[in-house]
């Protein structure tokens, strides 16, 4: 199975920076609070997988293969 | 598009680094051998249609299933899928190491975490599920051919049992799934069936399409039991049916690869839920659904939904009484949509159809389409000149 996280480097400082500003905030680490930024930030809620996790690339095998078994033209 | 039951479509079929250590490791396990349903459970759950199970049931889960048709989350579930040890000797199968799940030809086929290894009453699992402890019923029989213990645990599949039929209709849940959505359906609805269809059939299913986008035919072509129809020959009828009588971009046909248990209505809402996990949003429950002889009431399938909130369902179930063609009417209808009694209704019994198309005599038009009877009569024709 894929892992479905991915590992995102930045730098150490700001890493350290933003432990300090979610301090008694609620969040529990870091990576807590980089995903929900980013998530706010790209749309979340459109690219949480409504597919039930198939990348794109997956996607785009399962057509070829529903085309080939001739389910889609 | 409808969610999996439990949120998430389940995937057991390891990638990368996980799947080389597994392969490596599996050789030197302990082995286990899957039985004819465990090796369909096995993939079912590996392919997600069995979300949320993650494995073969540990006992938590069993029990509660047994006696409240949920898992041990609360979540509905009806049927306990599970493994059992083989033989007496369960000495090689301990809590926390792992088992290899090999297939029949004694090939390595996955691979299982033993989170529990537990002794079952085996009368009360059939009391419970089956509704009766006769022998004469098949899933009864079933128990009897195994063991006293079952283990439970996650599984890994690294290999997938081998087919040797119907590959072009082998969709697994995520395919379906984007299949649907590449058609533009987002309401499907489900037909189970282990038999050839005839017109009382596709009267429901054509009902349900009209208030649905897609329709979904999906025979069971696992295990099944002595005087069905071979399911090659169930599969011609429903191409021919489909090629004939059916709308090509509304319909779809897919098998489905589970094992039958014939637990009439606890199967019912069984398979409405896997069918949900193949992205169908409503599933069509006819009469004695999923039974064998006369172990259930014709609607006990339909009652069985009153248990659970709709809403922890999820898919819609489409209940459907005793369909027929009626003279007087002039059409299909069935005992709820039809005011004439039975003498205008042409309906046969199946022992009848056999009994007519090992005849060769042609059952009539209103009954099954002259194409599907066709195929049945040459199949009952070869059948009685081998016996």
């Amino acid at each position: 199975m894929a892992d479905p996280r991915v590992t995102i480097k930045i730098p150490r400082p700001l890493y350290n920076k933003i432990g300090e500003v979610i301090a008694d905030s609620g969040f529990s680490s870091p990576t807590d609070f980089i995903v929900f930024v980013l998530r706010d930030l790209v749309g979340g809620a459109t690219i949480e997988p409504s597919r039930d996790g198939e990348s794109p690339e997956e996607i785009h095998d399962i057509r070829q293969k529903l085309k080939n078994l001739g389910y889609l033209e | 598009m409808i969610k999996a039951h439990g949120g998430k479509l389940i995937n057991r079929v390891p990638e990368g680094k996980e799947r080389e250590a597994l392969e490596e490791l599996a050789p030197g396990l302990p082995k286990i051998h899957l039985n004819e349903r465990e090796l369909r459970d096995f993939e079912m759950i590996a392919i997600g249609a069995f979300s949320p199970l993650e494995g073969f049931m540990t006992e938590d889960d069993y029990l509660a299933v047994l006696d409240l048709k949920r898992l041990a989350k609360g979540l509905p579930w009806t049927i306990p899928v599970t493994l059992a040890v083989k033989g007496d000797d369960d000495s090689a199968y301990n809590e926390g190491e792992k088992v290899a799940l090999v297939g029949p030809e004694d090939e390595i086929l996955g691979v299982m975490q033993i989170e529990q290894k537990y002794h079952f009453d085996k009368i009360a699992e059939a009391e419970k599920v089956l509704l009766t402890n006769d022998d004469a019923h098949p899933g009864v029989a079933y128990l009897g051919t195994i063991g006293d213990k079952y283990l439970g645990g996650p599984i890994w599949m690294l290999h997938r049992p081998k087919h040797h039929s119907f590959e072009n209709y082998r969709l697994d849940p995520k395919e379906t799934r984007v299949l649907f959505k590449a058609k533009g359906w987002d309401t499907i609805v489900a037909f189970q069936t282990r038999n050839p269809i005839h017109r009382a059939h596709e009267y429901l299913q054509k009902c349900a399409l009209e208030v649905t986008d897609g329709l979904l035919i999906h025979p069971l072509v696992g295990q099944t039991q002595k005087g069905d129809i071979p399911a090659d020959i169930r599969m011609e009828c429903y191409t021919l049916l489909l090629e004939h009588y059916y709308p090509k971009t509304r319909t779809a046909l897919s098998i489905f690869p589970a094992a039958m248990r014939y637990a009439g209505p606890r199967e019912a809402v069984f398979h409405a839920l896997v069918r949900k996990n193949y992205g169908c949003s409503h599933f069509i429950v006819g009469r004695d659904h999923a039974g064998v002889g006369s172990y259930y009431g014709t609607y006990d399938a339909h009652y069985i939904f009153l248990e659970f909130d709709r809403y922890e369902i999820d898919i819609t179930p489409m209940f459907f009484d005793h369909s027929f063609f009626c003279r007087r009417c002039g059409n299909m209808g069935s005992s709820k949509t039809c005011p004439h009694d039975s003498s205008d209704h042409v309906f046969l019994s199946g022992t009848k159809v056999r009994e007519m198309l090992s005849e060769g005599i042609m059952p009539p038009s209103e009954f099954t389409r002259p194409e599907v009877a066709e195929l049945l009569m040459s199949y009952y024709t070869k059948e009685k000149e081998t016996a």
